[in-house]
């Protein structure tokens, strides 16, 4: 087991093989409600892992539970080969956190607020560097009160940043911000990626979790349903792409699933509000097939896409409910 | 940083400097030691009001019993001297001490009118003197109650929205010492105290002349204490309060009683013998008590070491229960 003092920033040799963050059995109650139920869970060095779920899948518990903001009732939390109960301070020093809506004092300025949490790292990097980071140059002097949406998270981004952290929690980084917000968070994590910091961060959009993160959890009720790399994941729906159709309202216009699921390379049917869903193996040898079923029960197409298959369509094979019900 | 979130908080530097200076005023305006009040009085004959006129304490007027009545029923005039065969008869509600006055002020003036001569003769000196005015009795009344109100509000206020805006718990998960954060409330507090206290004093010295009769050094440390046991209590308040409706509502609930039952306005000793354990160890209570004893009386620390021991006590007290119960989350 190295020390894990020996450890400084992340030029060096990132303690080798130990994983950044170890959870095994994790439970944890709120009154009735259980939000993590049995959840195991490794990320390794130097990665970024993402947590993806509906709302109310036990994620941002999950999360506070590994920031040490949480306790337990059952189950070990390792970070960093440390442990929370005592390893408390060295952790705090080596981790850094932005939470799910935090907002910092409206008063203080943004120079002022980053100053304040650089303060409580004993080495990181500097306050104008971390402005720069974020890009809050022209927002410097400006009050925390009077920021955007965007620019308060990455403020909050930055904030997280300030100590240099090995370890990096984001929760929901870019929920409620609009597109353009989106994208410029996401190339902030590109850049940290790069540093070779381990990131986990969770998310309800599956477009973020694919593009950003090496392997993602898929969370649902409070347990990991599925993990791996996005590719892998998708590759166990055992179809790549998908089949979006829906028919013409007639009289009969039941549509009879058993020849379509005979079609060879259709993996499963779903139906959603009238819209039908196969996921295909191969597009070119299954669509002809799919029209000539259709057409042979009389129905008429009012509706035909396909998509490639995405961590989405993954949930929705292993719950039947999207990410967006909630 | 915190001494600069409070300067941007206008309302918050209202409360603190502002508005005890206009209570001060308002309340010294209202008490000020003008000459005795001159009495309002009627009587039923012009040979009776002739007499009481004589009295410097009265104002007469001539009014039928019919008019003299009603003016009574409206407080118009204090007393009604009604002119009978065998005599006089006075009519006036007993338990209005001004109308008891002019009882005495009219018999006498009545009295001697009539031929009365003093058995004892008696002479008046008249006592101003600085301490024994109301106003000398209300200013470290309001000192205790502002020092009170800014502990309290200062301190729960901020803490209670920094906990409501998730700001407390982003603040346990940096590295940042707990007792710290705490800590540096308790010292822009200090800060402002020194400022708040002696805006606050200095008006009133220059305003009303008010005394100061103890060593100075220790009425400044009779303030640091009482800062320090509010402050503690309004940790207290501040550990669970998750929303500011329900920390406003806790500090209404803490503070009302002492509003009243603490002396500020008047002295605690009014209030039944039952009580007065309870009244006695409230803590602005004893923080009024140890102010005037040191503005108004001069007294020494040691002579005031009962107020002093009771707020040491709930500081110490308030500030052991509050870090084991606070919230952070």
């Amino acid at each position: 087991m190295t020390d894990s003092r020996n450890v400084k920033t992340l030029t060096l040799d990132p303690g080798g093989n130990t994983p950044s963050l170890l959870l095994r059995g994790l439970r944890k109650a709120f009154g009735d409600v259980v939000a993590v139920d049995g959840l195991d869970m490794e990320v390794k060095r130097g990665e970024c892992f993402g947590l993806l779920g509906p709302n109310g899948a036990g994620k941002t518990t999950t999360i506070e539970i590994c920031e040490g903001l949480t306790e337990v009732d059952a189950g070990s939390v390792e970070l960093l080969g440390l442990d929370w109960r005592t390893g408390a301070e060295e952790l705090r020093q080596r981790i850094g956190v932005q939470l799910q809506e935090t907002q910092f004092p409206d008063k203080l300025t943004v120079e002022e607020t980053l100053r304040l949490f650089r303060s409580f790292y004993r080495k990181g990097i500097s306050v104008d560097e971390s402005i720069q980071r974020a890009q809050l140059e022209e927002k410097r002097g400006a009050r925390v009160g009077l920021l955007s949406g965007g620019q308060k998270q990455r403020l909050a981004m930055a904030c997280a940043l300030v100590g240099d952290p090995e370890l990096l929690f984001l929760d929901e980084p870019t929920t409620g911000l609009d597109p353009q917000a989106r994208r410029h968070l996401w190339d902030l994590v590109d850049q940290l990626k790069q540093s070779g910091r381990t990131i986990i961060l969770t998310t309800h959009y599956m477009e973020e979790a694919e593009r950003l993160c090496d392997r993602v959890a898929i969370m649902d009720h409070g347990r990991v349903i599925a993990q791996g790399t996005t590719q892998q994941l998708i590759a166990s729906l055992g179809a790549e792409h998908v089949v979006e159709f829906a028919v013409a309202e007639r009289e009969s216009s039941e549509v009879n699933v058993a020849p379509l699921l005979a079609i060879p390379g259709v993996q499963s049917h779903r139906v959603d509000a009238g819209l039908h869903q196969l996921s295909v193996g191969e597009l070119h040898t299954a669509v002809p097939s799919i029209f000539a079923a259709l057409d042979g029960q009389g129905l008429e197409l009012s509706e035909f896409r396909t998509h490639s298959a995405t961590l989405e369509d993954v949930f929705v094979s292993l719950t039947g409910r999207t990410l967006r019900d909630e | 940083m915190r001494f600069r979130l409070f300067l941007r908080e206008p309302e918050a530097v209202f409360w603190t400097f502002i508005f005890p200076i206009l209570l001060a005023v308002g309340l010294g305006i209202a008490f000020r030691n003008r000459p005795a009040d001159v009495l309002q009085v009627g009587a039923t004959t012009a040979q009776l009001t002739q007499a009481l006129a004589g009295d410097k304490g009265l104002t007469a007027a001539t009014m039928d019993e019919a008019a003299g009545t009603r003016a009574l029923a409206t407080g118009n005039i204090l007393l009604l001297a009604i002119q009978k065969p065998e005599g006089v008869e006075y009519k006036f509600d007993d338990t209005n001490p001004d109308a008891r006055t002019a009882r005495l002020l009219a018999n006498r003036a009545i009295q001697t009118a009539a031929g009365r001569q003093e058995v004892v003769s008696a002479d008046d000196l008249l006592v101003h003197e600085k301490g024994a005015r109301y106003i000398d009795f209300v200013v470290p009344g309001l000192l205790g109650m502002n020092l009170m109100g800014s502990a309290m509000w200062g301190l729960v206020f901020p803490l209670v929205e920094a906990r409501q805006k998730k700001l407390l718990k982003r603040m346990v998960a940096s590295p940042m010492p707990r007792w710290q954060y705490l800590a540096s409330f308790l010292l822009s507090r200090l800060l402002l105290l020194v400022i708040e206290v002696a805006v606050f004093l200095g008006f009133a010295v220059l305003a009303f002349g008010v005394p100061f009769r103890g060593p100075l050094w220790e009425l400044a440390l009779l303030c640091v204490l009482t800062s320090v046991a509010f402050s503690a209590l309004g940790l207290l308040v501040s550990s669970r309060a998750k929303t500011m409706e329900a920390a406003s509502g806790l500090l209404n609930l803490v503070m009302l009683p002492m509003w009243i039952l603490s002396g500020i306005f008047f002295s605690a000793s009014r209030f039944p013998a039952a009580i007065q354990p309870l009244v006695r160890a409230l803590p602005l209570t004893a923080a009024n008590d140890a102010l005037r004893g040191n503005m108004l009386q001069g007294m020494s620390l040691g002579q005031l070491a009962a107020p002093v021991a009771i707020l040491l006590a709930w500081a110490a007290a308030a500030f052991a229960v509050s870090l084991r119960i606070f919230r952070w989350r």
